[in-house]
């Protein structure tokens, strides 16, 4: 056994440079024929056992403690032994860490590491459609790439395995951001091994995401037809893999099916998909691990509640430019704050007992100094330490071979001069597979002041390390010094006066310092020594000193401007002698209205109001809550393309932190239907949302809501905007027959089913079930009566049509929504029962709008249609009162009747008239408290009520505008005061 | 005193107008009529309108007025009991009704489009970035389906003006009846349509596809465009003839307004600076949503906004929600002229004109000075006060009575118009089919 002794130490670190001095020797690199038999040499067998004890070492462990003297043994690339007893057997050679830290090898559990970057897919808007999938024998749609293997295409790449290595990674998780069925990923360790000993888990993970990635294919175009598509290949798979053999070949099921054993990683772009996602997983028994956008902060609880472990970044936002007055203000509240707070989100994950791996994706170079930065924000040591080591090994089900230090596994570890997350520590070493990589400059600990003798003078040279490179700089003077450093070599030279004649030296090191000789600038030889006498007189406080930010501002629900701490609580109320629009038989009457646990509780004079909080509502106007039948917003996406969409879902892409919430409410909008765009003719399914401000997105849909699909005829499905369209249908005429078609389809879909529910159990064992199909189920729906149709709609050829398409299959079309030519065939409407949901005067804007007239929703009306007047809109949406107000202008339809289009009629055409859009005893207490009569255009709404909650009213609005005004100023207040004032810090950039 | 017509108090326009449509059209035989009304007949005796509340677009108001005018051009306005001769006069009472100026529509492309979604039907838009020379008047169109629709809700007056490029080309200043568009014209080339370039623009980052605000790179450019053009402008000879240069001397010289259309409030500053730096006299600030941050530079330059933007949403998401609604009252208030347009939005929705003063009205100003925005400050800004905009002795009978407040769609009802004094069909297409289903409907009653 030999052991290593640390020569004479020359100050009290000087251990470093003698154990890397020494360990450099022995460890010549990776063997490349470890482990792998059949490799042929370029010359002699160079078998060999490597075998390291590193003892004395302060020893990282899985439950977070440090084994404090400990030993640390590896043998072939793997620890054998981590014991407390100092015991080195035979055939170790010893490496003393008197002093020194040991911790797993780190891991990026999220990293692209050795693989090709895929192609970006250039935007197709205004080409034609690509309407198929590339011929290949994969799945239908080209955004599945599950049968991509991140092993088949790995290939090390010495440039940035080494950066990796610097940042103290061991290993990583490589998988190719491409699709939303990404394939599997590789766990991969970042030695200078060939692949094949350095892919250690060849299919470790599969991934996914909402982005189609490469893919040129037209469909899915949005968010919610990601989602659709990968539902249905969910079940796709649960009907191709009960086959054998399989109906045809598809290698993307065939891995699909595959992958499902494997953990399963999903990228998300906020918080409110991971929700989304994480119910999708509950639909098909899969928990996700969702890659977050480190926003979880927003959203704890409703995080914590998925139950999945997250994979964050720590990429922690620059702060925003906001020197300009005029860009300063087109940053939004919520972008500011997200600035503050994004470094918290670390500590307040761990907080919430929320389990995560870290990644350093976005972070780059600036990894270490973003993760201090979550530390210094209250992220626990050990937390940090785990969710780089043990947690993202344990996710992935590898922690026997990396994340710990345990026997057996890989001998991947770091060696650090101080604790791993100490400001002032410096990763030492990263031994993976049990090949050493050094990390820290072998000179680094030499930085500081020295006395140099030269000649019978002495002159004082500072000494530091940029980036791993000497510098040194002659105090007094201040004048830069030339200097190159090796481990066993020095030359320096610098110029002693402003003549610039240079000295030249070179020497070699000695314990504190360094000698040896030279010439002056007339050419006399000398003789030199260099003796340290001390730090840096700028050694320290190149850090910025944060601790005087003091505390962030809070979280807002919504995390938005016009959000709250808290939100607002439903309130008992008694709105005493308001001039009250019931819609009801009273009709316009002056009187009380009592709301109880948000539903209204009496309408009458000198109710009892015990308990409620009174409203002067004298001299003002008391209306139901307007309910927008045809709205866009407080969705991340309007549009999916597929020519019939009905599989898409926009409850799976309502954004419940869109100001036009906000702003609806302050225009006394209670309720919408947030619709699936007019692409195609049958488009997705709706959400019916009441506008809860502050509640995440599940919670603003309406309990029970009747469901609804979208329908589009005309122009815009025939895509006439774009002449390079080629997709089916073109014409008027197309369109009907994709309705055909599609209710054809659904028919058979369901007469298939029926056929396969009548077998006996027994009879069912000896057949496969039929598909599901998500498209057909939809269209079954409306079939059946489930799901209700509105129709975008304008030329009365286009709306016959639609009524006998409906006819002869059955069903109803519930709403033609802006139905513009309606007054032409508003007598057969209303033979059929579909409503009409219109603009008041939109016209002339495209061709087949041509012959529109604000008259429509009075003379629709007259014919005995149930009329909506709708915004389709965000600005619109907020003067609704004013829209309907254009009924009575445009064809005299009367004030109470004008009111009701934009409350009880939507209401009714959305099957919510039972608990909503008249004020009326058990109903919704969703009001609206004006300041004048509520069809003028003085009218402002003063309180908005949706379920008896003010969620907006002026003086609060007023209230959050200081507010919001304040947290802007204390916000730019902070950024100014933070922006870097050193101007040394520049110059270094420069050079 | 010839002819008195009673109008009910509350006739609807509808109704009303059909009595007198039947009386002298082919409406009776239940056609929808193939072409806009007819242009009127000039005024062939004097009409007096009486026991109005008139509405001087100045912000007086007369209870019990009376407005007379004779040959197009008006006579008198006052009370009832100031004497005003009505000896004569066709006698129009209206009592307890409303007497407007008719409302005048800056920054418009009426009669230049048709079908916004068709491109045959534009002429908006001239290919280049400087058009000096191009001028809209040639290109309107007297007979756009547009123009009786705008003329219901009481807009008189048009600025038809080309868009697009820096420099856009000369608008025109209509009256809405006409047989062709020499016939129209109010006010020929009234002024030159600068479009100050965009200084920062969304674009897609490649990286992220997130959508990002970011530096225009072709601002720098733009503007040396725009200086090239006016410093050669400023010394034109004429020789060799360029049609731009030529185009921009009455600009320079003072008998052409310049338009600086710009939201930004340092693309305002750019622009209003630019403008000084040639010596251009009448400058206006059209759009200006973010005019109120520089309003003390507007202020000192003296320099009018075209507020166009009321029914629009909040500049940021932080922004009050009410922004754009009380915008006309915050530039007011901080003692700018201020005019209200639509050109932001789209040509059938301009007809909303009133209710945008209305909406203002609710936010702020008071009901006189927010019709002052669509009257008179908008006829001072686009040069033609002297014939549009208030009723006043001398100057051109272009009004509307309403049987209620026209600047609320609640009560807005326009049963008369008058250009020049000559009386206005206001019955149009859009009125005719909805008699023609109104009658279908009521006869299919069950």
């Amino acid at each position: 056994m030999k052991t290593v002794r640390p020569i004479e130490r020359f100050r009290n670190r000087s251990l470093l440079i003698a154990l890397l001095g020494v360990t450099a020797a022995v460890v010549s690199g990776p063997n490349t024929l470890f482990g792998q038999d059949n490799f042929t040499p370029n010359g002699v067998a160079d078998q060999r056992r490597d075998a390291f004890a590193f003892t004395n070492a302060n020893i990282y462990q899985a439950n977070g403690e440090l084994l404090e003297n400990g030993t640390l043994l590896i043998s072939e690339g793997k620890i054998d032994r981590v014991a407390a007893d100092g015991e080195v057997p035979a055939g170790y050679f010893t490496i003393d860490l008197t002093g020194r830290y040991v911790y797993p090898g780190l891991i990026d559990i999220y990293s692209d590491y050795g693989l090709p970057e895929p192609e970006q897919a250039s935007d197709n808007n205004g080409a034609a459609e690509n309407l198929f999938a590339s011929e290949r024998a994969f799945y239908v749609n080209d955004a599945i790439k599950s049968q991509f293997r991140a092993s088949s295409v790995f290939s090390p790449d010495a440039e940035s395995r080494k950066s990796l290595r610097e940042l103290g990674f061991s290993s990583v998780l490589s998988f190719r951001a491409d699709g939303i069925a990404r394939g599997t990923s590789s766990l991969v360790t970042l030695g200078d091994e060939r692949a094949n000993q350095a892919v250690i888990v060849p299919d470790a993970a599969a991934h996914y995401s909402l982005d189609k990635g490469s893919s040129v294919q037209s469909v899915p175009g949005s968010l919610m037809g990601a989602i659709a598509l990968l539902r249905q290949i969910y079940l796709d798979a649960d009907w191709f893999s009960a086959q054998t053999p399989r109906p045809y070949t598809d290698e993307s099921l065939e891995a699909w099916i595959r992958n499902q054993s494997l953990p399963q990683i999903m990228e998300v772009d906020n918080w409110q998909l991971a929700l989304t996602m994480d119910r999708v997983g509950d639909e098909f028994a899969t928990q996700y691990i969702f890659k977050s956008a480190g926003d979880s902060y927003k959203q704890l609880e409703l995080i914590r509640d998925t139950g999945a472990a997250l994979i964050i970044p720590i990429d922690f936002p620059a702060a925003p430019a906001v020197d300009d007055l005029v860009e300063s203000d087109e940053i939004s509240l919520a972008e500011l704050k997200h600035w503050e707070l994004a470094p918290y989100n670390p500590a307040r994950l761990a907080a919430a007992g929320i389990p995560f791996a870290i990644t350093s994706k976005g972070a780059g170079d600036e990894f270490w100094s973003k993760l201090r930065e979550a530390v210094d924000k209250g992220l626990p040591e050990s937390t940090a330490i785990q969710a780089l080591t043990l947690r993202p090994a344990t996710m992935l089900g590898v922690d026997d071979r990396v994340g710990r230090l345990v026997a057996g596994a890989l001998a991947n570890f770091l060696v650090s001069s101080g604790p791993l997350l100490d400001p002032d520590s410096v990763l030492l070493e990263n031994w993976i597979q049990g090949h050493r990589y050094q990390l820290a400059s072998d000179q680094a600990d030499r930085a500081g002041r020295y006395r140099m003798s030269l000649a019978g003078r002495s002159y004082e040279i500072d000494l530091s390390f940029n980036k791993e490179v000497a510098e040194a700089t002659l105090v007094g003077p201040d004048r830069d010094v030339d200097i190159e450093l090796a481990r066993d070599f020095i030359s320096l030279s610098f110029a002693t006066d402003g003549t610039g004649n240079r000295t030249r030296l070179s020497g070699w090191p000695e314990d504190n310092g360094w000698r040896g000789s030279g010439s002056l600038p007339d050419g006399t030889p000398v003789s030199w020594t260099l003796v340290r006498i001390g730090d840096n007189a700028d050694a320290t406080g190149s850090g910025s000193d944060d601790s005087s930010t003091g505390a962030p501002g809070p979280v807002l629900y919504p995390f938005v401007a016009y959000g709250r701490e808290s939100l607002p609580v439903q309130q008992d109320l008694l709105i005493r002698n308001a001039t009250v629009w019931t819609n009801e038989e009273a009709g316009i009457v002056v009187t009380d209205v009592l709301v109880r646990n948000g539903k209204i509780a009496g309408v009458g004079s000198n109710l009892p109001g015990a308990g409620a909080l009174e409203v002067d509502g004298s001299g003002k106007h008391l209306t139901p809550g307007i309910i927008d039948e045809h709205s866009h917003i407080a969705l991340f996406n309007i549009n999916e393309r597929a020519t019939n969409s009905s599989m898409v879902r926009m409850p799976d892409v309502v954004d419940s932190e869109n100001i036009n919430i906000y702003r609806d409410l302050a225009g006394g909008v209670v309720a919408a239907q947030l619709l699936h765009g007019s692409a195609n003719p049958i488009g997705g399914q709706s959400a019916l949302i009441k506008m809860r401000w502050g509640r995440p997105p599940q919670e603003l849909l309406i309990e029970d809501a009747p469901k609804f699909i979208k329908f589009a005829l005309g122009e815009n499905v025939k895509r006439s905007s774009n002449p390079a369209s080629i997709r089916y249908p073109q014409t008027r005429m197309g369109v009907e027959q994709v309705f055909v078609d599609a209710f054809t389809n659904a028919q058979a879909y369901q007469q298939a089913w029926d056929n396969y529910n009548s077998l006996s159990v027994t009879a069912r064992r000896n057949v496969i079930p039929p598909r599901r199909d998500l498209v057909d189920e939809a269209m079954v729906e409306v079939l059946n009566g489930e799901r209700y149709v509105t129709a975008h709609s304008y030329v009365q050829s286009e709306i016959n049509m639609l009524m006998q398409v409906a006819d002869r299959f059955d069903f109803n079309i519930n709403t033609f929504t802006h139905i513009l030519e309606g007054y032409k065939v508003a007598d057969k409407m209303a033979r059929h029962g579909a409503g009409g949901s219109t603009f008041s005067d939109w016209w002339g804007y495209k061709w087949e709008v041509r012959y529109a007239i604000p008259y429509n929703a009075a003379l629709m009306q007259q014919a005995g249609v149930v009329v909506a007047i709708n915004s389709d809109d965000a600005e619109m949406s907020r003067r609704l009162n004013q829209e309907a107000a254009k009924a009575v202008k445009y064809g005299g339809v009367s004030e109470i009747d004008a009111l009701k289009m934009i409350t009880l009629n939507p209401a009714r055409l959305l099957h919510l008239d039972d608990r909503m859009g008249s004020i009326r005893v058990g109903k919704d207490a969703d009001l609206v408290l004006w300041s004048d009569h509520p069809l003028s255009i003085y009218a402002v709404p003063e309180t908005t009520w949706v379920d008896g909650i003010p969620y907006y009213d002026q003086e609060s609005d007023q209230r959050l505008r200081d507010e919001i005004a304040a947290e802007r100023a204390r916000l730019i207040a902070r950024i100014t005061r933070d922006a870097p004032t050193t101007p040394a810090d520049d110059s270094a950039e420069e050079e | 005193m010839s002819v008195t017509l009673k109008v009910a108090d509350r006739l609807t326009a509808v109704t009303f107008l059909r009595t007198v449509v039947l009386l002298v059209t082919a409406a009776s035989m239940g056609l929808v009529r193939a072409v806009v009304p007819v242009p009127a007949e000039d005024q062939s005796e004097p009409i007096a309108v009486v026991g109005a509340i008139v509405h001087v677009g100045n912000g007086t108001v007369i209870g019990n007025g009376v407005v007379t005018f004779e040959d197009g051009v008006i006579t008198g306005v006052g009370s009832m009991s100031d004497g005003i001769d009505l000896s004569g006069h066709r006698l129009v009472d209206v009592q307890g009704q409303h007497v407007y100026p008719g409302f005048v529509m800056p920054n418009t492309v009426l009669g230049l489009e048709e079908v916004g979604s068709v491109r045959a039907t534009q002429d908006v838009l001239e290919e280049g970035d400087i058009n000096a020379s191009v001028r809209s008047a040639i290109a309107y169109n007297t007979d756009s389906e547009f123009i009786p629709t705008q003329r219901f809700n009481g807009i008189l007056t048009a600025q038809v003006t080309p868009e697009g490029g820096l420099v856009s080309g000369y608008s025109s200043v209509m009256k809405l009846d006409g047989w062709n568009w020499e016939d129209a014209l109010l006010q020929v080339d009234d002024g030159i349509h600068l479009r100050w370039p965009r200084l920062r623009r969304r674009d897609r980052d490649e990286e992220t596809g997130q959508l990002e605000i970011i530096d225009n790179p072709e601002y720098e450019g733009a503007v040396q465009v725009l200086n090239n053009l006016f410093q050669n402008a400023v010394t034109y000879t004429g020789d060799p003839v360029n049609l731009n240069l030529q185009a921009l001397q009455p600009v320079l010289n003072g008998a052409a307004r310049l338009y600086l259309h710009a939201d930004e409030p340092r693309e305002i500053i750019s622009g209003v600076r630019f403008a000084r730096r040639y010596g251009i006299a009448d400058v206006v600030l059209v759009g200006g949503r973010q005019a109120l941050q520089v309003k003390d530079l507007l202020l000192e330059e003296s320099i009018p906004v075209l507020y166009e933007e009321i029914h629009a949403l909040p500049e940021h998401t932080w922004s009050d929600v009410n922004e754009s609604f009380k915008m006309p009252f915050l530039l007011t208030d901080a003692g700018l002229k201020v005019g209200i347009g639509g050109g932001g939005t789209s040509i059938d929705r301009q007809r909303n004109l009133p209710f945008f003063a209305g909406t203002a009205a609710a936010y702020g100003l008071d009901r006189e000075t927010a019709l002052a925005m669509i009257t008179r400050n908008n006829a001072e800004i686009l040069g033609v006060a002297d014939r549009v905009g208030t009723l006043e002795v001398g100057k051109d009978a272009t009004l509307i009575v309403s049987t209620g407040d026209a600047l609320d769609m609640r009560t807005s009802n326009v049963i008369w118009a008058f250009i020049q004094g000559r009386e206005i069909d206001l019955y149009g297409t859009q009125q005719e089919l909805f008699e023609r289903y109104q009658e279908r409907y009521s006869n299919r009653r069950d």
